[in-house]
């Protein structure tokens, strides 16, 4: 099977060790991955934001990059969603435009083939234990795009259960979201910051030492106030921990 | 609109700054929110077929919405004949002065009035006081709001922001200026809360000869008004006047009665997490005998108001499916913190952020900005009854503000121009696709960022302060993933 990995902007920029974890764990499960090199961002920023018009060439874009591959798989929650989910709508608003079906035609290809890391394993490579070993006390945070956007219910559990050595601690209002939002961390500052504080002591409540979430655009955010509240916690991308290994920790 | 109340309102984020501050706020509504937020899941888990429902709800909707015109027509029909009046109105003033010309033809001075959304939408207890009349409003919460000269917060509990301790101080106060006072010595239980409203309160359903209300549904085939309600005092206020307005908003169509079925077991767990409402009212036009309870005189004032422009909208049309039980606000985390005034209108929460800005247009700051006020968590869309896809309109909305198009007003179709405050953003949003554009551009940007990076500030200028006021900034590693990609081989070379 030829499996692109879809990084995302933000990985490929603040984040490469998400992408190697991802690299790492899945060519131990014996996938072949590619990261092609012409792939940028999926416009999710720009949809999100209201620039539904500069989005379009950039689903344009990743669907001509990824288009060629029977699995797409991604290390985050709300750029699969924003494939998923919005590029269809895209293609339809624009056929309501009345500009034809040129968008949809142009990205079907690439929405049904886009997996979240979690969703690819637990549902196309069928394993939840990956052969993981991280010997931490951990809490998981469920980000609103994975949970409601793409609905991956308890797959990222079921891998953390398996995982060696790790202890998982429940997270006290675990659906509620952090308060990123993307360009709402910046526009509603003071909410967005509330919640997150909010979320930050709910992590710090379970005395886990690290915050596990399948996104690190909220993991940025997360983080970030963990810092400034000194809470002492890490926060952890799921693909760093499922990546981890008795021989080569993480 | 003309109420005036919520006229020049700063945009959401300058009001939600004071909201998140006021610890009391806060904590009012974190406790009143998580409540009713647990009780409503398990009211709803009780339902085998909550899914059946919720897209029967949206689909009998939809359908009057499409056929609008055509069951506003048989209602008409059905209220005319069975003895009462129907007005039409196409916006907040005219239905203002309807409803005014109305009570003022029966010589009082003084109406009860049922919880309703659609008169706090016209601001018609403001525009019957500027004629002289006194609006008494007989919801226990909506009581606690005008006492303290107050505006509601909530759709279904207006005073959510206040506590008990706040509330006896507000009857102790108010209560004697607006009739019988609160008894001495009154404490903060809720028994003894209740009473000093139901004492108060009699006294005007008594000597009340004009009852205004709203109405959660209308049904064509019969002419129907229905009031799904919990304390009894909209009973009080649909029997005993002599003359009774209801004000709705044309929207809240429904054709059959066997529609009104699935609404009756959606609408109580959604709001109140109740499997059945205590009263459910329902009232068809007037009474024929002198010995009959209910009123003699029946008008129906039906509200426009911005609704057929929104009707005009393919994406933003689903707003007006809502039926009001206030789930979204409930488990809206951005409500929780920044409380129902920060909304600038009577419709707080998600479906206030899309409902205002369609009922109002985007022109006023508190209006562009309301399509922002969320973090796109899709809490409200899974919770919503009726399925409004609350982040989609959103988003839609957020279109409408940065770039302008077309929209209907006042049934003119016209082209809106972009909201002011937005270039740097467009400008910004512009760069980033053309340098998304070309791989080569990103590419240059993050080497340029990663060995610049011992150089980069721990607090970010401009907007960027937005973020580290609060959070620290990540760090920028020392080479973009793509590079350790091209130099390992895909990871295979691990000698380099």
């Amino acid at each position: 099977m030829r499996v692109a990995l879809f990084l995302t902007c933000v990985n490929d920029t603040l984040y490469p060790d998400t992408g190697r974890a991802v690299v790492k764990l899945l060519t131990r499960l014996g996938v072949d991955v590619d990261f092609p090199m012409a792939q940028t961002c999926c416009g999710q920023a720009h949809y999100n934001t209201g620039y539904r018009h500069e989005a379009e060439p950039l689903a344009r874009h990743f669907s001509e990059v990824f288009g060629g591959y029977e699995a797409i798989v991604t290390p985050s929650g709300s750029c699969g969603a924003m494939v998923r989910e919005l590029y269809p709508r895209m293609g339809a608003r624009a056929r309501a435009e009345g500009r034809g079906d040129g968008l949809a035609t142009a990205l079907a290809p690439v929405v049904p083939r886009t997996y979240e890391l979690t969703e690819f394993l637990v549902d196309v490579l069928g394993v939840t234990d990956v052969g993981a070993y991280y010997p931490h006390t951990v809490t998981y945070h469920p980000t609103c795009h994975g949970l409601r956007g793409l609905g991956l219910g308890d797959r990222p559990r079921r891998l953390l259960e398996s995982v060696g050595g790790l202890e998982l601690r429940e997270l006290p209002g675990a659906d509620e979201c952090c308060g990123f939002g993307g360009t709402f961390a910046l526009k509603n500052a003071d909410v967005s910051a509330a919640m997150g504080a909010d979320k930050v002591r709910n992590a710090a409540s379970t005395g886990a030492d690290v915050l596990c979430a399948a996104d690190n655009s909220c993991l940025m955010h997360i983080g970030g106030t963990m810092t400034r509240l000194r809470t002492g916690m890490r926060p952890v991308h799921i693909a760093e921990i499922l990546a981890s290994t008795q021989e080569e920790p993480v | 609109m003309s109420g005036g109340t919520y006229l020049g309102m700063p945009a959401f984020p300058k009001a939600a700054h004071e909201a998140v501050r006021d610890e009391t706020l806060r904590g009012n509504l974190r406790h009143a929110t998580h409540t009713i937020r647990a009780k409503r899941a398990t009211a709803v888990a009780e339902v085998s077929d909550w899914a059946e429902l919720r897209e029967a709800g949206k689909q009998i909707k939809d359908h009057t919405l499409r056929h609008l015109d055509r069951y506003l027509v048989q209602l008409e029909e059905s209220v005319t004949a069975a003895g009462g009046t129907v007005h039409w109105a196409a916006d907040a003033d005219e239905a203002n002065r309807i409803v005014t010309g109305l009570v003022k033809a029966t010589g009082e001075s003084e109406v009860v009035k049922v919880k309703s959304m659609a008169t706090q939408e016209i601001g018609l207890n403001e525009a019957l006081e500027a004629e002289g009349i006194r609006a008494y409003e007989t919801d226990l919460a909506e009581l606690i709001v005008q006492l303290g000269e107050d505006r509601p917060s909530h759709i279904l509990v207006p005073a959510i922001h206040r506590n008990r301790g706040e509330i006896r101080d507000i009857f102790a106060r108010e209560m004697g200026a607006w009739g019988r006072p609160a008894p001495e010595g009154l404490t903060d239980t809720p028994a003894e809360l209740a009473d000093a409203a139901r004492l108060h309160l009699r006294e005007k359903f008594l000597r009340a000869k004009v009852g205004i209300s709203g109405a959660n549904f209308m049904v064509a085939e019969t002419g129907t008004m229905v009031v799904v309600e919990s304390e009894g005092n909209g009973r009080m206020c649909l029997t005993l006047p002599e003359t009774l307005i209801s004000v709705v908003g044309i929207e809240k169509t429904v054709p059959t009665w066997r529609d009104l079925e699935v609404f009756l077991q959606t609408l109580p767990r959604s709001s109140t997490a109740e499997r059945m409402n205590p009263y459910t009212s329902t009232w068809t036009g007037t009474t024929d005998s002198g010995t009959a309870d209910g009123p003699r005189d029946f008008h129906l004032v039906l509200i426009d108001n911005g609704r057929t422009d929104t009707l005009a909208d393919e994406v933003g049309r689903q707003a007006l499916r809502c039926i009001r039980c206030s789930a979204c606000l409930n488990v809206c985390p951005v409500y929780e913190r920044a409380g129902g005034h920060a909304y600038g209108s009577v419709y707080p929460g998600p479906i206030g952020a899309i409902l205002s800005p369609q009922l109002r247009g985007t022109g006023s700051e508190i209006d562009a900005s309301l399509p922002y006020a969320s973090s796109l968590c899709g809490a409200c869309y899974d919770v919503c009854p009726v399925a409004i896809d609350i982040p989609e309109v959103l988003v839609h909305l957020r279109e409408r503000v940065v770039q302008g198009g077309p929209v209907t007003r006042e049934g003119v179709r016209v082209l809106v121009k972009p909201a002011k405050g937005h270039a740097a953003e467009r400008a910004a949003m512009r760069a980033a696709r053309w340098a998304f554009g070309r791989p080569g551009v990103l590419r240059a940007g993050q080497r340029l960022a990663s060995r610049t990076r011992r150089f980069h500030p721990r607090t970010l200028p401009g907007p960027g302060r937005a973020w580290s006021d609060t959070r620290s900034v990540p760090e920028v590693p020392a080479e973009p993933f793509r590079d350790w990609w091209q130099r390992t081989h895909g990871g295979k070379d691990t000698s380099k």
